[in-house]
Order: structure tokens, then C-alpha cells, then sequence
């Protein structure tokens, strides 16, 4: 048989199979028991040609209906400069695996120590590994890092105004690995603060989770937390939305010992929820604690800087089970992703972008609740891109109105409650059309 | 092309005041930060670079240069499956009316999206002879992590608390006993036999009331057959436990053996080895995860499903294990693995397995006179070469190796399993020609020459490579991990 992927001629199949002394490819499999051989076809559809596939999913696309994005709750619509997708669809980067032979990877392992620069950088913090599955993941393995470094204390506090998604998953490996998850409560919005005060006093706590911005998008004042936690030896975890680092105070400013939190903002397409970027930095004195892959700067035979994964003992490959986490691998391309995305808009274009996303969100805040329909869930605390809005009107209604004329109008989170997020993508038109269809709802 | 300025790191090659971005002026100024307190604000300033726009792509683009992927040559890495990654999958996954979709939009705007996750929850069920998959798990770690939750998830619901052993060979990924201590599972190692399958004595001492599961590659991470998994399956199931696979070398058995059908109850499948999904250096991969009939109610949440009408949505199931994704997964690369199913159709899927299998003996047997093969029998889709056969000139696996990066080869995975000294794992994919083996049994044989005319030489190997043999020792014992750490190392 021929074709494209497969190029064994008739007559180098019948050479090679002589040299492994067989007559026929099924003799190959001739060691596995009768009764479990598959013997059949798959039940599949036939194969197709490039052209019938483009036609296929071309129809299948347009069952899908792209909308203008107001959602934000964990994944944004950022702008994504267009020399990025031309760089990450390079071969020599897309199609290499974890750069094992240091020799000919230090392509993929120099973008990475660029990334784990960056990120540092914008986290405030001093050291990063190569990156993590996604933002709630990262997180997830920033409180079991807390619980490893913390030894005997078991208990992690989380506050109730995270994510739920990535609280979610919190739950998910604190409820396997048997750590002890206790919350924050949550007082107009934001964490209560003499609540964590009188739980991190207990002693028994060996990290607290705090999100920033969070999940309703105001920015916490968590002035004080990491002294708190300091006098208790827990360690301050802070689950951050990436992008909006270059306005607000960064983990490391607020003296958090680990910034955890999803990259996505950092210009990554949405693409229907993966794949993105988790991220993980600490202090320094942290790294061997710290979980995944790490690259580090070192010298070659001739004295040439190089760089190479570093510091593998704490790794599965090694440890086994005894590793800091059973992270293998990265998402390595998206890592390059938000570090050619960080190289082209620097400090400044980030600022931009939230300058931008700020004043469109706060135009759009003001105008919802000039409508009279709304009112601001939490009126006196400071937003950035996104806000929560409480309104009487049927929200899956005024929603699906929305996408009739091609607006997604953010995310349900209460029955009464509307979470809306506005980026530097956002026209003043599309924030006006959305605004007229309220009004005329 | 590797001039020494394109051998800087992007910190190196700003100047203040370049940019490299453009934004749309601000329509809504009168909206700005400055009402924002300021005790919120970032006050330290962001180290990044300032760089324009051609910088920065010949920054990259040179860097490239620096990598060898599977469509610059050969990469015959073991149990890492680096097939060809077809080019019409890129444009498929970048298609805007699925990557512009918000995860958390509503199911009747994004039918199209969930139908392609159904279907391919249903190809990846019809290929594994399994009841259901999950798409969310991120890569093969963490599906394996996401099967042995399943497993918990199931033993908990029955009220079997004491099961919280999990039986792992000694020659087994080391991800598996990591992914079991990440669940809170106790690992007990299994012995294998001299040809590397399980021991089912052993394995016969460890069966009690306390095992959870048994973690399996089948074939082995000898490219072996475990021809004995009917009767393991039976002993485990009669105690009570539960068989887990390891999907990591299912290409081997593409076409010809199902993981169901051997008995397995859960397993997760690596969307960038077996489907053709690219590696990216690392990921994104995905690491979609399947069950047998009975344990589909423990799946992760959100799970897709189909309704009786024929349209899609995203449903939480009560007894799930609970989340282990943000979302649903890595969709876009769900959206390759798709399309190379559909290209392949089932006139050609079944001949992956096959394909793959013969390649790996080709290699085999046509340099088993050179290099030492610990056990002589059919492989599937890859095996594993104890070293040089003749050792006598101190030639390591390792210098071999990295001669091979100096013929313009990847090298094979080295020093695993454990189960040999010099291991030299070769994994050649269904897509390599002939011609493409016979150049690297060619080499190797080469190499085997040098290493009894001219160790010495082999022994500096890498020659011709951007960089030689890079300290890992320096690297480890002082870690340098930021541009800014470089900096104050340089300034020290």
C-alpha cells in the first residue's frame, strides 16, 4: 500500500521483514494471545484528503458562533501581535520534545530562561521554573509545595474570593494528597481580613492562598498578609492574572513567597480554554522545593555560555516517588508564546494595555449602571478589567439576546450577579452596542 | 548560522526607548489609572526588555537555528513516539471560529467545538476498546495522575478506604510512581524477569486487600510484549484492584491489540506521541483519559456529552474525582489529533502499529552484531540496546550519543530503563523510510567502528554542535536561573 505518511515501498517491506526474519507484518505481533488480538477494522470514519478536511472542518467551525468578548473570569481577550504565531510555528521549535540533549535544544532552552526571567520579573519574585500546565494546576502545586516546605503542618487557608475553577482544582489535589483546606471568608468582595488573622494565628497553617485581582476583579489590599504569615511560618501563595501585573503591585511588593496564577493574558488566543501557560516563581531559597522543569545558565567545553535543565533531582525521572511533584514535561511553546509576547510590548505596552483595559471597563461600569438596570456588586472596591455588576433582569436572557446580535455579555456567576471584563481589544463602539442592548432590553 | 550577536539573550539587545508593539489610541481617557489607589500600584519597575519588532523576530528566528526537531532529522527518541507532525493539523487548530471561542461561552454558541470534543472522546473509546474518555487532562503525567484519582475516586465510592497500594514494575516511567505519591497512593515495586516483563510470582506476594491498582506500559519500556497480561489481569481483578495503562507506547499496538480488550480499566493516552500532535518542546501536550464501563460517573468534571436531540454540553457529574483543569483541556491540540485521525480514516490507522513495529526491529536486527541487545526477541515499537558490544575501549552510551548529534541525528533516550547500565532506547516512528534507517544503522555502525579505532575522539564528542557538552554540574550546584542572576554572577 501507498501513502503519504507511510513510505514503505512493496519491495523495502519485503527486504526489511527478511532481515527481522518474517513474512508478514502481522507475524510481528505473532507473541500476543489470539483472544486479544483486534482483528477487525475501527469503527471509523474512512480517511480523508486535505481537501475533504478543510471542508470538514470548515462546516464544523461555522457551528460555532465567535462572539465580541466581554467575558473575562480566567481567560481574557488580549491582543496577540502577529509576529508571534509566524515565530512559534517555526519547526525547529514546534516539532522538538524536552530539551534532553542540551547540544542541539539550546534554542528551546534559552527561550525558556528568557521566560523564567520575565517572569520573574513581573512577579516581583526571584526564581521561576519552565512553566506549568495552566493557572489553576500552577496553583495546585504552589500549595503542595507550601505543605512539602512547611514538613509537619498539613493545612492550607485559601481565600474565598479565588476562582472558583481554580479553587476548584485546589480542592481537587489537596482532597488526594490529604491536605487540610480551610477558607477565608469573604466580606463585600474581598477577603476578610481579621478572619485570616485569627486562622493564620493558630499556627497550623502551612500556606494561604490569595488571588490577585480577584475573581470578581478587584484588587485586594493585602498590606500586612506576608508579615502575618511570616510570624506563623506559613508561606503567602498569590494567585495572579499575568498581565495585569504591569499595573498592580506584584507578589514579590506585597513580600509573597510564591506567585502562581495562568499566562493566557499574556496575548495567548483563547482558544476554548487550552492551551495556556501556568506559572510558577519563588524566592530563591525555595528552588530545590520548587516543582517541573528548570533551566539554567552554565559553560560549555570552550567556556561558551549555555544553557541546560538544571537542578533534576528533585524531579520524577529521579526521584520518583519521592519527587516534588509528577510534572514531566511543560507547555514549553506557550512558555515562547508569552515570551516573545513580553519581549515585543515590554513594561510599557503592558502598562498600555491595562491603562487601555482599565479605562474601557470603567466606561462600561459607568454607562450599565447609568441604565439604571444595574448597580455595582461591590461599589466601593478598586476593579481593573473586570467588575461585577448585580441587575433584576433575567441574565441568561439578556445573554442570549446578546449573541443574537453577536455579543458574548461576560459570565453569569449568582443569578443576580454579572461578572464583565473589557481588554485593550474592546472598542468604545462595541462597549456602546453592548450598553444599547441593555437599554433596549 | 550562528553569529555571536545572535547568541545574546534578548535582555542584551534592548536600548530605552525602543518599542516593538502598537496599540489603538485611548478613546477613554478620561477612565484612567489615576483613580486607582495607591497603595495598589506597581511601584518596582519590570526589568523587561525594550526591543522593536525585527529584533526581535531575528532574535527567535536564530535561536530556532540552534534546535533539532523531527522535521529537521531523525529523532529517534525512546517512549517518545516523535512521529511526523502534519503541517495541515497546524492550520486546522488555528482555525479563528475555534480559537476565538471563550471556554466559558454558552453550549449553543459553541456546538461545533463541543462536537469535535465528543467525537474525539468517542475515536479515542472505539481505538482503546474503553467505555468514555476525558480530553482535560494536560499531558500524559497528568492523566495519569487524573486514571489514578479515577481509581481512588471508584474504591472510595465503594467504601474500600484500605485500598492505597499501587503496584508499579521496577522498570517503569518514573512518572508513574510520582503520579501515585501525588494522589496519595503508597508505590510497591513489582520485579521484572531477565526479558523485563512483570513477574507474576512477585506480583502474586503483593496481591492483597490493599491494592488500588496496578500501573502497566504494555508493550514494556523494553519495546516488550507483556504476553502474560490476560492472566495478571485476572489475579489483580480477583483481589479487587483495578489496571491501569500507561498509554505511553500505544503506537505500537495502533491496529492490532486494545488496551480494553487486554483487560485494562483506565488509561491515558498521549495526544503528542500516538496522535500525531507536536511536542513544542516540551508541550502543549494532552493527556486524555479512558474507563471502562461502570467508572465513567467518576471522570473529571466538566465532561462533554451528547443529548438525546443530537446537540452537545458540558455537564458536572456528583461523583466525580472533581476538577484537574481550569477548563476542558488543551482544545487546540485536541483539534490535531482530530484531524489526524480523520486523515488517516480507518483504511490506514491500523497500519501505525504495524509500520512502527517493524521499523524498530529493522534497527534492531541490523545492528545487534554491534551493540549489545540484553534480550533477543521481536520488539514492537521501540527496544533497548545494552551499549557498544564491545565495551572494551571504556566508549559510554552517552558518547555515543552525542557522536550521534554530530551525523545530524537525535540521539535515542539514554541511561533508562534502570534495568541496564548503558541503556540506549530507540524508538523509530511508522513515518521513517527506509532510506532514513538505513542512513542511521549506517552511522551507528560507524560509530562503533570509531569507538575501537578512535576512542578518544569519541569520547570529546559533540564536535560540530552550536555548543559542547554544556557544564550540568556547574549549572546544578549554582544555579543561575534568571537574566538577573546572570548579572550579578558576571558582576561577581
Amino acid at each position: 500500500m501507498n501513502y503519504k505518511y507511510f513510505p514503505h515501498t512493496d519491495t523495502e517491506l519485503k527486504e526489511m521483514l527478511e532481515v527481522c526474519g518474517k513474512r508478514s507484518l502481522d507475524e510481528l505481533f505473532d507473541e500476543i494471545p489470539e483472544n486479544i488480538q483486534f482483528k477487525r477494522d475501527y469503527n471509523l470514519p474512512s480517511e480523508m484528503s486535505e481537501v475533504e478536511l478543510r471542508r470538514f472542518f470548515a462546516e464544523l467551525g461555522a457551528k460555532n458562533k465567535p462572539l465580541t468578548c466581554f467575558a473575562g473570569a480566567g481567560c481574557y481577550d488580549h491582543y496577540s501581535p502577529a509576529v508571534i504565531s509566524h515565530i512559534i510555528s517555526r519547526s525547529e521549535f514546534l516539532t522538538s520534545y524536552t530539551p534532553y540533549q542540551a547540544e542541539i535544544s539550546q534554542g528551546t532552552l534559552q527561550y525558556i530562561f528568557e521566560f523564567q526571567s520575565m517572569m520573574t520579573e513581573l512577579t516581583g519574585m526571584e526564581v521561576g521554573n519552565a512553566s506549568m500546565y495552566d493557572g489553576a494546576t500552577a496553583t495546585a502545586e504552589a500549595m503542595m509545595m507550601a505543605v512539602s516546605a512547611a514538613k509537619k503542618k498539613n493545612k492550607v487557608l485559601v481565600t474565598s474570593t479565588l476562582n472558583p475553577n481554580v479553587k476548584a482544582v485546589v480542592e481537587t489535589y489537596a482532597k488526594y494528597q490529604g491536605i487540610e483546606l480551610d477558607y477565608i471568608a469573604e466580606c463585600g468582595g474581598v477577603s476578610d481580613k481579621a478572619d485570616f488573622e485569627e486562622k493564620v494565628a493558630k499556627g497550623d497553617v502551612a500556606g494561604v492562598i490569595v488571588a490577585s485581582p480577584n475573581y470578581y476583579g478587584i484588587v485586594e489590599d493585602y498590606e500586612g498578609w506576608a508579615d502575618a504569615c511570616h510570624a506563623q511560618k506559613a508561606l503567602l501563595i498569590m494567585n495572579c492574572q499575568a498581565s495585569t501585573l504591569g499595573a498592580i503591585k506584584s507578589p514579590g511588593e506585597w513580600g509573597a513567597d510564591i506567585a502562581a496564577g495562568d499566562g493566557q493574558s499574556l496575548g495567548i488566543p483563547m482558544n476554548f480554554g487550552g492551551p495556556y501557560v501556568g506559572f510558577l516563581c519563588t524566592k530563591k531559597a525555595l528552588i530545590r522545593k520548587m516543582p517541573g522543569r528548570v533551566v539554567g545558565a552554565t559553560k560549555d567545553l570552550n567556556g561558551k555560555r549555555s544553557f541546560v535543565l538544571t537542578l533534576q533531582a528533585r524531579e520524577q525521572h529521579i526521584r520518583r516517588e519521592k519527587a516534588t511533584s509528577n510534572i514531566c514535561s511543560n507547555q514549553s511553546l506557550m512558555a515562547l508564546y508569552v515570551t516573545i509576547y513580553l519581549a515585543l510590548m515590554g513594561s510599557k505596552g503592558l502598562k498600555e494595555v491595562n491603562e487601555l483595559s482599565y479605562s474601557g471597563a470603567h466606561y462600561l461600569a459607568e454607562q450599565l449602571c447609568n441604565t439604571g438596570k444595574f448597580e455595582m456588586a461591590y461599589a466601593d472596591k478598586p476593579f481593573l478589567n473586570e467588575f461585577a455588576v448585580k441587575t433584576t433582569l433575567d441574565i441568561d436572557k439578556l445573554q442570549a439576546e446578546c449573541a443574537a446580535k453577536g455579543i458574548l455579555a461576560g459570565v453569569k456567576i449568582a443569578d443576580d450577579t454579572l461578572l464583565l471584563c473589557v481588554t485593550e481589544l474592546r472598542s468604545k463602539a462595541e462597549i456602546d452596542k453592548l450598553v444599547d442592548i441593555v437599554k433596549q432590553f | 548560522m550562528n553569529s555571536t550577536f545572535y547568541g545574546k539573550l534578548i535582555f542584551e539587545l534592548g536600548e530605552t526607548g525602543r518599542v516593538g508593539y502598537s496599540l489603538p489610541k485611548n478613546e477613554l481617557s478620561d477612565y484612567n489609572m489615576a483613580s486607582l489607589p495607591e497603595g495598589l500600584k506597581r511601584k518596582e519597575a519590570m526589568g523587561l526588555p525594550e526591543v522593536d519588532e525585527l529584533t526581535v523576530v531575528r532574535h527567535y528566528t536564530n535561536m530556532s537555528n540552534n534546535n533539532f526537531g523531527v522535521d529537521t532529522g531523525f529523532y529517534p527518541l525512546g517512549s517518545c513516539t516523535m512521529k511526523y507532525n502534519p503541517k495541515i493539523n497546524e492550520e486546522i487548530s488555528n482555525l479563528p471560529a475555534f480559537t476565538s471561542l471563550h471556554p466559558l461561552q454558552s453550549a449553543d454558541t459553541t456546538q461545533g467545538a463541543l462536537e469535535l470534543y465528543y467525537n474525539l472522546q468517542r475515536s479515542l473509546s472505539e481505538i482503546s476498546g474503553l467505555s468514555e474518555f476525558t480530553l482535560n487532562p494536560f499531558a500524559g503525567a497528568h492523566g495519569e495522575l487524573t486514571g489514578l484519582m479515577v481509581i481512588r475516586a471508584y474504591h472510595n465510592n465503594r467504601g474500600d478506604y484500605k485500598r492505597v497500594n499501587v503496584i508499579v514494575p521496577d522498570s517503569a516511567h518514573g512518572t508513574n510512581p510520582a503520579s501515585a505519591a501525588v494522589c496519595g497512593l503508597k508505590v510497591v515495586q513489582v520485579k521484572s524477569l531477565a526479558d523485563g516483563t512483570v513477574d507474576v510470582d512477585d506480583l502474586k506476594a503483593h496481591l492483597d486487600d490493599t491494592v488500588a491498582a496496578i500501573m502497566l506500559t504494555n508493550p514494556n519500556t523494553l519495546g516488550i510484549f507483556e504476553h502474560n497480561i490476560p492472566q495478571i489481569a485476572e489475579l489483580v481483578h480477583d483481589c479487587g484492584g483495578l489496571l491501569y495503562y500507561d498509554g505511553a507506547n500505544l503506537n505500537a499496538l495502533l491496529g492490532k491489540c486494545r488496551p480494553g480488550d487486554m483487560g485494562f480499566d483506565v488509561m491515558h493516552i498521549n495526544l503528542h506521541k500516538t496522535f500525531s500532535t507536536p511536542h513544542g518542546g516540551g508541550g502543549p501536550g494532552s493527556g486524555p483519559v479512558g474507563v471502562r464501563e461502570g467508572l465513567e460517573k467518576f471522570l473529571p468534571n466538566p465532561h462533554v456529552k451528547k443529548a438525546e436531540d443530537g446537540t452537545f454540553y458540558v455537564e458536572n457529574d456528583k461523583d466525580s474525582l472533581g476538577s484537574v483543569s481550569g477548563f476542558t483541556g488543551n482544545f487546540t491540540v485536541m483539534m490535531k489529533a482530530y484531524a489526524y485521525i480523520l486523515t488517516l480514516g480507518k483504511e490506514n490507522l491500523k497500519y501505525v502499529g504495524p509500520y512502527a513495529t517493524l521499523n524498530a526491529n529493522y534497527i534492531k536486527d541490523s545492528l545487534k552484531d554491534v551493540y549489545e541487545l540484553p534480550i533477543d526477541v521481536v520488539c514492537k515499537h521501540e527496544f533497548v540496546f545494552d551499549g557498544l558490544k564491545d565495551k572494551s575501549q571504556g566508549v559510554t552510551t552517552m558518547n555515543v550519543a552525542k557522536r550521534l548529534l554530530d551525523y545530524g541525528f537525535h540521539a535515542p533516550t539514554i541511561y533508562f530503563p534502570l534495568l541496564f547500565h548503558e541503556s540506549l532506547m530507540i524508538e523509530p516512528a511508522e513515518n521513517e523510510s527506509k532510506t532514513t534507517l538505513d542512513e542511521f544503522i549506517a552511522v551507528m555502525r560507524k560509530i562503533a567502528q570509531e569507538a575501537a579505532e578512535d576512542p578518544e575522539m569519541l569520547k570529546a564528542a559533540p564536535h560540530n554542535t552550536p555548543v559542547r557538552r554544556p557544564d550540568d554540574t556547574l549549572a546544578a550546584t549554582h544555579p543561575i536561573v534568571t537574566y538577573r542572576e546572570l548579572l550579578a554572577d558576571s558582576a561577581e
